[in-house]
């Protein structure tokens, strides 16, 4: 994973509260094997409205997503964060996310900032009165500033960290091999085994 | 020496499982590393996973704690035929490749072991109290019914979780829903979630596990807990947990993963000991009274967004936040509803009884003892789909399947279905359709389509009705079957 420490580009104003990982993409396109080549499939539905905003000329090379309170609900698949990833969104922004895209997010390394909703719709305010304005996210200082708009938002130090490092987990939980095999010596002994089946 | 500390279930599952405790540093802890017993796998979330750990030449760690089946694209006609679409059939033969290469045990399509990740565990006895569940699917909290802690992971950890058996995990806040007293009937589990989610909100479990507790919940089956358990994550949860009891016991003993002999009597002692103490602390408390409860159904785009199926379709005026203003706003415009109109009035032209919420033998048997002997709207599609190969064969052991076939619904294969429309059974556009699945969100069923959330046995009796019914609404009394 690339490390970042801040990001910089054009903010997406999405007015919508709930918008569930079904919408960001849809399940037809759950399909594919791989991890990338999702930019197409990102809002599909959402898309072919001429009024959606990543239609607008000024929003379609946004970078920051500022959408409304509990953002990426619903099904766990990492494709949506894929899928921003692929458009070309490197950060989120709202004041509430469901727990496992927040967590998936933190994985591929796309930022997702915390603010508190008033803060959300004086950015969306500063977007929708100067289309095509940047915002930067600064994940350093944890702040958030857009146009007159400057705040923090909160993220915990070690994902934090993570991301700014670039690091992968599972080689950092690799590093605990010692422990992991010391646990499994200690496993209650009539854990369920899958293997060899028993049917 | 000081009493310990009371804990609550959830709390004393994560102690038992630390295989290294974060670090306490500038006032903030780092995960925990939690090992995993059993982890669940199905073709959609984890082909990038396989292809992970193939790239980085990493062996699955522990194969005999890992489980895979195919459910999500799997058709629910004709299953003896090579899947249909090219797409669907490549990432299940994907799962195939990898659980061969990786000597992971599988249950494939035409298998009788076969069916949703989260009725098969259950289903073989995987799925046991004190244990941590994993599994690439958010609806993993479905097997907290049985006192397990069990989460929806995504890809990257489903990754993880096979290279190591372990997750890093930030400590969960908890939360006590109590339902105290005892259901009418007509009502079930499925209607207890659906006023949860709507009085705490998609996002009121954000960050909590839940535990749920009190008289209401004793009373209901392994099968009912595990639908409650399974919609946690509708109300934003990572995980939803019931406290095992002689029920829980009763349900595990005998499948074939169930520990034998000794083993049993130990595990049973252990499992008694993880019961949230007396005078252990939640963050937060709700409490909800089930002698009140009618059917709940829901009107809007998601699960939070229901009402009793006697009360009308809200007006967004009636809400104060305006976020829920907007919300609803946009809701009743997808699903073509005005205001005031009585949820009862709402015709719909689909029932589909299937998905991890409700497709198990109770779900069918319910189902069945309402239609049996009665006749279907003519205008209705009724869908039948077992949540598993061996739930079909079971109630087909049971004459459901004639009971519903009499009845004009069409008795279909295991696998997820209409729940999302990965296969061929969709909705189409502009669709309504009454579901016992547990997302009713924009196009979930298909593109286009409008999804009512609903238990098996208002399913029932909204297909005789073909309005949103309860099961009280079914005025003449059936003829008593020979
Ligand atoms: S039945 Fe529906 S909710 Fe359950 S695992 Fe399948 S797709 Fe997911």
């Amino acid at each position: 994973m690339e490390p970042i420490t801040t990001h910089t580009g054009v903010g997406v104003p999405l007015r919508q509260s709930n918008v569930d990982t079904d919408q960001i993409i849809p399940a037809v396109y759950l399909k594919r094997i791989t991890k990338t080549g999702f930019d197409d499939a990102l809002f599909s539905s959402w898309r072919k409205n001429p009024d959606f905003v990543l239609n607008q000329p000024e929003y379609q090379h946004g970078t920051v997503l500022v959408a409304g309170p509990d953002f990426g609900t619903g099904s766990s698949r990492e494709h949506a964060v894929w899928a921003l990833k692929d458009y070309g969104f490197r950060a989120v922004i709202a004041s509430r996310f469901a727990d496992i895209f927040y967590g998936n997010s933190a994985k591929q390394g796309l930022l997702t900032a915390k603010v508190a909703q008033t803060d959300v719709e004086l950015i969306w305010k500063e977007l929708e009165n100067t289309p095509g304005a940047e915002v930067t996210v600064d994940l350093e200082s944890r702040t958030v500033r857009c146009g007159s708009v400057d705040t923090t938002f909160e993220i915990d130090n070690y994902t934090r960290w993570r991301l700014m490092e670039g690091l992968d987990d599972i080689s950092l939980t690799l590093k605990e091999e010692s422990s992991i095999r010391e646990f499994e010596a200690s496993r209650l002994p009539f854990k369920p085994k899958t293997l060899p089946a028993r049917i | 020496m000081t009493a310990e500390k009371p804990l609550t279930l959830a709390e004393k599952v994560w102690r038992d499982h630390v295989v290294a405790p974060g670090e306490e540093k500038d006032g903030q802890r780092s995960p925990d590393l939690l090992y995993i017993d059993l982890h669940l796998v199905h073709e959609v979330t984890s082909p990038q996973a396989f292809e992970g750990l193939r790239l980085a030449g990493r062996p699955v760690r522990r194969p005999d704690l890992t489980i895979a089946t195919e459910d999500h694209n799997t058709p629910t006609l004709e299953i003896n035929k090579p899947i249909a679409d090219p797409v669907s059939k490549k990432q299940v033969d994907t799962l195939r490749a990898n659980a061969e290469e990786f000597g992971v045990r599988i249950h494939s399509l035409g298998d009788d072991d076969q069916g949703i990740v989260h009725v098969v565990g259950p289903q073989l006895g995987l799925t046991q109290p004190g244990m941590t569940v994993v599994c690439g699917d958010s609806h993993t909290s479905t097997h907290g019914a049985f006192g397990a802690l069990a989460m929806g992971i995504g890809t990257s950890e489903v990754e993880h979780v096979l290279a190591t058996q372990t997750l890093p995990l930030k400590p969960f806040k908890t939360m006590a829903i109590t339902v105290d007293g005892t259901l009418k009937p007509g009502v079930s589990s499925k209607d207890i979630i659906l006023a949860v989610i709507a009085k705490i909100g998609t996002g009121g479990g954000q960050g909590y596990v839940l535990e749920y507790r009190g008289e209401a919940i004793r009373q209901l089956s392994m099968e009912a807990r595990m639908t409650i358990c399974n919609m946690s994550i509708e109300a934003g949860a990572r995980a939803g947990m019931i406290a095992p009891d002689e029920t829980t016991f009763e349900f595990v003993k005998g499948r074939p993963h169930a520990p034998q002999g000794e083993d049993w009597d130990a595990a049973v002692e252990y499992w008694k000991s993880l019961g949230t103490d007396e005078g252990a602390e939640f963050d937060v408390e709700v409490i909800l009274d089930a002698d009140e409860l009618e059917p709940f159904v829901t009107w809007g785009t998601n699960p939070g967004q229901g009402v009793s199926l006697n009360d009308a379709v809200p007006a967004p005026g009636d809400f104060t936040d305006e976020v829920d203003r907007d919300s609803a706003e946009r809701a009743l415009t997808y699903m073509d509803l005005e205001p005031g109109t009585p949820m009862k009035d709402i015709r719909v032209d689909t029932v589909f009884l299937g998905s991890c919420t409700n497709s198990r033998m109770e779900d069918l048997r319910a189902a069945a003892d309402i239609i049996r002997g009665r006749d279907k709207d003519p205008d209705i599609r009724m869908i039948v789909v077992p949540g598993s190969q061996r739930v079909r064969l079971q109630a087909e052991a049971e004459g459901l399947d004639q009971v519903f076939k009499d009845f004009g619904a069409e008795w279909r294969f295991a696998g997820c279905s209409m729940c999302l429309g990965m296969n061929p059974d969709q909705l189409a556009p502009g669709e309504r359709c009454a579901s016992t699945s547990n997302r009713n969100f924009e196009g979930r069923q298909g593109k286009g389509g409008r999804t009512h959330l609903v238990s098996p046995v208002v399913a029932a009796a909204t297909a005789i009705r073909g309005t949103l019914s309860a099961p009280s609404d079914i005025l003449n009394p059936a003829p008593v079957p020979a």
